[in-house]
């Protein structure tokens, strides 16, 4: 009874810490497609965020230092996406493909030019370097009660920084979208820029701000990646978890609360793919590792499809702004 | 600003693809210089490496050949306003329906077994396309996400076939056993060969025979055919196609098809061509060349075919310059790649606009250009284009 409460307990601590860089990128790409750009590149900027993160965390020693060049390194790519899309009226599907190849190619070119170990960059072996798991208080001795007790010290505490911070962002992005006049604002540029512009206030600007607040938490999801989940970069690293996060949006139509959770299921998803590789079930069988990592993707075009409710994006998302039409 | 972008149609076609394509260039050449490594010396060793030896030309070629297929494909569904992204999946796709029909075909003549291995690439990529192209047009579905999500759907397909299914229980490598002999699409060096001319050995085959007619067909289809110009009237307005009595779902389910049997060329040159057995991730990539490949073309087969040989000419010469210089690895070209992609495809404006006005100050108004190779809404701006909320069925759907 104990042993099944620990095992189930640590596989839903792991699907957390696999579903910490979906939360933080699909609620990235959510601002943005709330705000009305439309945002394919979040795989890209996620990877320039984990390069740019570990490569400071290792130059300087310093977590918090590598955490601020992830996000400074993702914004800036972010932004790069907003001009095409904002001001030049650019196609943003295209822009963002080109994010994800400028991004896949320039993080190993640099790091290969920069540390010559095949894209890596150097082990972050210092614990300042690194994000790490802090212990609740009375986690220790409370882990042998039954059920609680591997609730509280497997799956409650002993998280880093970043993953409690992910939980925290979607409270925070539901009641900046909703509760406030900014949100409003945001709200109204993605579904109505005509209207929004009518009453006087810069779409352009609303739209920035769509971006850049992508561009922060994708460098939060991309320093994960690097700095707290792995102690390095590697080339190709986020390998799909930005269209992932993509899927994770379009699924959870759009809304902070089933983003989240949504990311759990598909965090789920991937600790028990991990966990049941090789492991044969009776009478069903060996079940295929790829089969449970296909199914956001397979989830995602059949909701897409229609079959389970309609998704429906915002209206004018993806949609350049004119200001005199 | 509204007003469509005028501008002469050689300015148009040729002007701003190039400018775009030297400003990729010139930040590129910036990257490599941050690196430590003169820009000069690397573009030197690149077009040497690539078009210097007549083993580089062959190589170069090799390369023109898959991304002559995948620049068809995407810009094929440009025509019809669509953007496939998901080449990649199609070619991936295509190879399984190649190594089927090889595999278990050991016992026929050459002339028979590699046209329907063609056909089977063909068949499985088409429909790898035709599924988010059928969901596009009856499920209102976008085909950008669907397109996305087919590539990861077939990359974890392979992935499993080629490991527990389909792979040769000899080899601990994941790749399926070795085509039959007459499966194996000829070398140009030995064709050349049947005709005395020596040459040296390189991958380049009959495939890009076949990828340089794919090309002529698709213009012919395209600007010649019924068909083709109800794919460019869907491309350019749906809601005006309606009325001119198309129906723009047809056209998007088999615009989709087609595009995914173009995407599959890669499989034919790369399995049935060099590799001649399955290997994972042969496609390596060439799917979203494409992309870049059909924005610098204008999505017009000429300019594919050029463009493709631009990308060759950096492949071959990519990793000639890898060899030399080894603080540039062959990443270089994706990230290339990219702002070919970024400069040609979403920062047009940059030069569309000035150069409007520069010529609109040097020459009397004149017309939009219009003619057979006005290129499709899809690669304008969409604000200068007619309402976008009507473009296509489902359009934003992200």
């Amino acid at each position: 009874m104990q042993d099944l409460a620990t095992t189930i307990a640590l596989v839903l601590s792991s699907s957390v810490r696999l579903a910490v860089p979906l939360i933080f990128a699909s609620l990235a790409g959510l601002w943005s497609e709330r705000a009305g750009v439309v945002d394919i590149g979040l795989e890209g900027k996620m990877l320039v965020a984990a390069f740019a993160a570990a490569t400071t965390a290792s130059e300087t020693g310093n977590a918090w230092l590598g955490l601020l060049a992830g996000i400074v390194a993702s914004v800036a790519f972010g932004l790069v996406h907003g001009f095409a899309a904002i001001d030049q009226r650019g196609n943003q599907i295209v822009s963002g493909a080109a994010i994800n190849l400028v991004a896949a190619g320039l993080t190993a070119l640099l790091g290969n030019a920069w540390f010559g170990e095949g894209g890596r960059t150097p082990q972050l072996d210092l614990p300042a370097s690194r994000f790490t798991p802090i212990v609740w208080p009375g986690a220790d001795t409370i882990a042998t009660v039954p059920i609680l007790g591997p609730v509280y010290h497997d799956l409650i505490s002993g998280h880093d920084i970043l993953t409690y911070l992910a939980f925290l962002t979607v409270p925070l992005t539901a009641f900046m979208l909703y509760r406030t006049r900014f949100g409003l604002r945001l709200r109204a540029t993605g579904e109505n820029p005509a209207a929004v512009d009518t009453a006087g206030i810069s779409v352009r600007q609303l739209r920035y701000g769509g971006v850049i607040i992508c561009g922060i938490l994708c460098g939060f999801a991309g320093t994960y990646l690097s700095v707290s989940q792995a102690a390095g970069f590697l080339p190709q690293m986020t390998a799909g978890k930005g269209y992932i996060a993509l899927a994770a949006m379009v699924f959870a139509k759009w809304r902070p609360i089933p983003a989240l959770l949504t990311c759990l299921l598909f965090g789920f998803l991937d600790a028990i793919s991990i966990r049941l590789q090789g492991v044969v079930i009776p009478n069903v069988g060996e079940i295929p590792v790829q089969a449970i990592q296909s199914l956001p993707y397979l989830l995602t075009v059949i909701l897409l499809a229609g079959f389970v409710g309609r998704a429906i994006p915002p209206k004018a998302s993806g949609i350049p702004y004119v200001k005199e039409r | 600003m509204s007003q469509p972008i005028a501008l002469p149609r050689w300015a148009d076609l040729v002007l701003v693809p190039l400018l775009s394509v030297v400003t990729a260039f010139i930040v590129a050449a910036l990257v490599v210089l941050a690196i430590g490594v003169d820009p000069w010396a690397a573009t030197v060793s690149m077009v040497q490496g690539s078009l210097g030896t007549p083993e580089g030309i062959g190589f170069t070629l090799y390369y023109t050949t898959d991304f002559i297929f995948t620049g068809l494909a995407v810009a094929l569904a440009f025509q019809a306003g669509l953007f496939n992204i998901g080449a990649e999946g199609q070619a991936y796709m295509g190879g399984l329906g190649a190594a089927l029909v090889c595999l278990n075909g050991g016992s026929l003549p050459s002339w028979l077994l590699i046209p329907l291995g063609i056909i089977g690439a063909g068949v499985f990529g088409g429909l790898w396309a035709y599924i988010p192209g059928l969901l596009q047009a009856k499920r209102g579905s976008h085909i950008v996400i669907t397109t996305i999500m087919f590539n990861w759907l077939a990359t974890t397909l392979m992935a499993y076939l080629l490991v527990n299914t389909l792979r040769e229980p000899t080899s601990m490598q994941p790749g399926t056993a070795r085509f039959p002999a007459a499966s194996i699409i000829p070398s140009v060096q030995s064709v050349l060969a049947g005709f005395g001319i020596t040459t040296v050995e390189t991958p380049l085959n009959l495939s890009f025979v076949l990828a340089l007619a794919c090309a002529v067909a698709l213009w012919i289809f395209v600007w010649r055919t019924r068909t083709g110009y109800e794919i460019r009237t869907v491309g350019q307005n749906a809601t005006a196609a309606v009325y001119g009595g198309i129906a723009p779902s047809r056209i998007i389910v088999l615009t989709m098809a087609l595009s995914g049997v173009l995407a599959s060329g890669v499989a034919v040159n790369e399995i049935m061509g060099v590799q001649n057995r399955l290997l994972l991730e042969f496609t390596a990539g060439y799917g979203f060349v494409g992309i870049a490949v059909a924005l610098m073309g204008r999505a017009h087969p000429v300019g594919v075919v050029l463009a493709s040989l631009l990308f060759g000419i950096l492949y071959q010469g990519g990793a000639e310059l890898a060899f030399d210089q080894p603080k540039i690895t062959r990443d270089m070209i994706v990230v290339i790649q990219g702002l070919v992609v970024l400069f040609a495809g979403a920062l047009e404006g940059l030069f569309r606009r000035p150069l409007a006005s520069m010529f609109a100050g040097l020459l009397p108004a004149r017309q939009p250009p219009t003619g057979p190779s006005t290129p499709p809404a899809f690669l304008e701006p969409a604000s200068e284009e007619a309402e976008p909320a009507v473009a296509q069925p489902g359009a934003g759907v992200i």
